[in-house]
């Protein structure tokens, strides 16, 4: 198998080699390993899969931990971080050098073994997550059956973590962010999976290169095949997108480590390079939920013009990867911190209707034809959907004052 | 290495499961019993079933322990004390080991070997599930669905 790729890298077309630069590499890194036993060249490719992904994911968390906050500073109408390096750029070193050589505090009280694993836990969750997302032609890291499968299951554990963290802390702080993280983290984790579901039934796979594969072409000539482009798929997006924001704590859900209320939540015990690896996993989780996004909906590393297919695939991933987290920034200057209790009704009573409208939308697309017949049922099936229930929930209610039932 | 791997696994399953039964606090029992899941989990990657383990994971890490845990932290009393060893338990855990073994070791069909069993993929589990396994999915459907709206009804607002 390594023999006949390398064929193809000493006679490639000049496009093909460049979109195939990184698999290139990887067999070329391979091919020292010719004489060893079979498992060492499994272990060594995927070593060399692992320090690819390390080492793309934790520049990028450096790049967007600076960028964040130069453009929360631009919305702000301020300058943001301008002083470490050209535009501010060599930040996110300060900043390493600096949390690494800050003392480690560990509460006396605390229970020592859950508080040193909680961080490790929630890094290694959202770090093996990455792993299943193609993030260009031939490149996805670890290819296994059900992949779809494996990200959720991996980011479960997440809400462990966050539980050693908070009650490991032994502080109620600690405790109350830890209990708000997981109450929101559960409840979203349902239109989160569900609006995944349309995705796979059209597709028929959990395997993400096949869904990245099925979003192929364009429709008339011109408009891309994504999901994004019917109207379940929209729907889905958007319903996604606000629950990844939810899973991943960031600002308009942001309660768990709302610093008004409760410190810094889950994370108010810990200091120094603890805490660094907390907001590393946060940022990564990021990475993997928009990276999730965007291969489900807007095409994986798929081009959206025929025209510039001549741009290598995973130049597309990222552009897609970065557009999306701008939103999540922009979001995050914007938006003021939504009530703990809005954030459940909203799950309950809105998200999940909505996202079971999705999947059934999805069948009626799928049994219509998958034509432009199938477009308006579905998007008929989504607007009655809609409307239902913005009356049902009564979003125009007059203001009363309000009621305790508990405290009188 | 398959066999290395058996052995490193249970070295780590073992232990984690045995501590999921004699801790002292229910906290670190929770999360021995998870660490035990993933193990169990890890089993059956190595048997190729990775669709099962997936599910192991996902439902006994991301929900039972989760619910394990969030149920420690609403009922708020010191459980540290009063978790004596439970010997009723220990007989029936002993019981069952013991008969499960007389079984397998009983059986005929571990040593036939089967070089025609095709790959377990999710397509097939699927497939089996929406076909011969159609009533079974549909009578687990109902009773879930029961038990959430008996949750909900326990929890409900008593109209005045």
């Amino acid at each position: 198998m390594i023999n006949q790729s390398i064929d193809g890298f000493l006679h490639p077309n000049v496009s093909k080699s460049v979109d195939q630069i990184f698999v290139y590499a990887k067999l070329w890194l391979l091919t020292w390993l010719t004489a060893a036993p079979g498992w060492v060249i499994q272990i060594a490719s995927s070593l060399i899969n692992i320090f690819a992904l390390l080492g793309v994911f934790l520049t990028l968390f450096a790049l967007m931990s600076v960028l964040e906050r130069k453009i929360l500073g631009r919305i702000q109408n301020r300058y943001g971080p301008n002083r470490v390096g050209p535009f501010g750029l060599l930040q996110p070193v300060a900043d390493g050098i600096k949390m690494l050589i800050k003392e480690d505090i560990v509460p006396a009280r605390a229970d020592k073994l859950l508080h040193f694993l909680a961080p490790i836990l929630i890094a290694a969750a959202a770090i093996l997550a990455l792993g299943v997302i193609p993030y260009g032609r031939n490149m996805t890291p670890f290819t296994i059956d059900g992949g779809i499968l494996f990200f959720f299951a991996v980011g479960s554990t997440t809400e462990l973590a966050v539980f050693m963290a908070g009650w490991g802390s032994n502080n109620k702080f600690s405790m109350l962010g830890a209990m708000r993280a997981i109450a929101q983290m559960i409840s979203y984790e349902l239109p989160l999976i569900i609006t995944v579901l349309p995705v796979v039934m059209v597709v028929g796979s959990l395997t993400p290169d096949r869904i990245v594969a099925a979003q192929a072409g364009y429709t008339f000539g011109f408009v891309p095949r994504w999901f994004v482009f019917t109207p379940w798929g929209a729907t889905a997006f958007i319903l996604f997108f606000v629950s990844g924001l939810v899973e991943s704590n960031r600002t308009p859900f942001d309660v768990p480590e709302g610093e008004s209320e409760i410190v810094a939540g889950h994370m108010t015990e810990y200091s120094g390079f603890k805490y660094a690896t907390f907001f590393m996993a946060e940022y990564i989780g990021m990475f993997a939920i928009t990276g999730l996004a965007a291969t489900l909906f807007l095409g994986g590393w798929h081009s959206p013009v025929s025209v510039l297919e001549f741009i290598p695939s995973y130049i597309w991933f990222f552009a897609k990867l970065s557009a999306l987290l701008f939103v999540y920034i922009w979001l995050r200057g914007t938006l003021p911190r939504t009530r703990v209790d809005q954030i459940m009704n909203f799950a309950w009573k809105f998200m999940l209707p909505m996202s079971f409208t999705c999947v059934i939308a999805a069948a009626v697309w799928h049994y219509a034809g998958r034509g432009l017949r199938g477009w308006l049922w579905s998007l008929l099936v989504i607007a009655i959907v809609y409307t239902a229930l913005s009356m049902l929930l009564d979003t125009q209610r007059k203001f009363a004052p309000r009621v305790y039932r508990f405290a009188e | 290495m398959s066999s290395a791997a058996v052995v490193i696994i249970a070295i780590l399953t073992l232990p984690a499961a045995l501590a999921a039964a004699t801790l002292q606090k229910l906290m670190h029992a929770t999360l021995s019993f998870a660490v035990a899941v993933v193990g169990v989990a890890a089993f059956f990657f190595l048997l190729g079933a990775e669709f099962v383990g997936l599910v192991l994971v996902f439902v006994y890490i991301g929900a039972v322990a989760v619910l394990i845990v969030f149920t420690i932290l609403l009922t708020r009393r010191d459980v540290g004390k009063d978790r004596a060893a439970n010997w009723g338990g220990a007989f029936l855990a002993v019981a069952v080991f013991g008969g499960l073994t007389w079984a397998i070791l009983k059986t005929q069909s571990v040593a036939v070997v089967a070089p025609h069993i095709r790959a377990v993929t999710v397509k097939r589990i699927g497939e089996a599930l929406m076909t011969n396994y159609v009533w079974p999915l549909q009578c687990v459907g109902l009773l879930l669905t029961a038990a959430l709206i008996g949750a909900l009804v326990l929890v409900m607002e008593e109209k005045r």
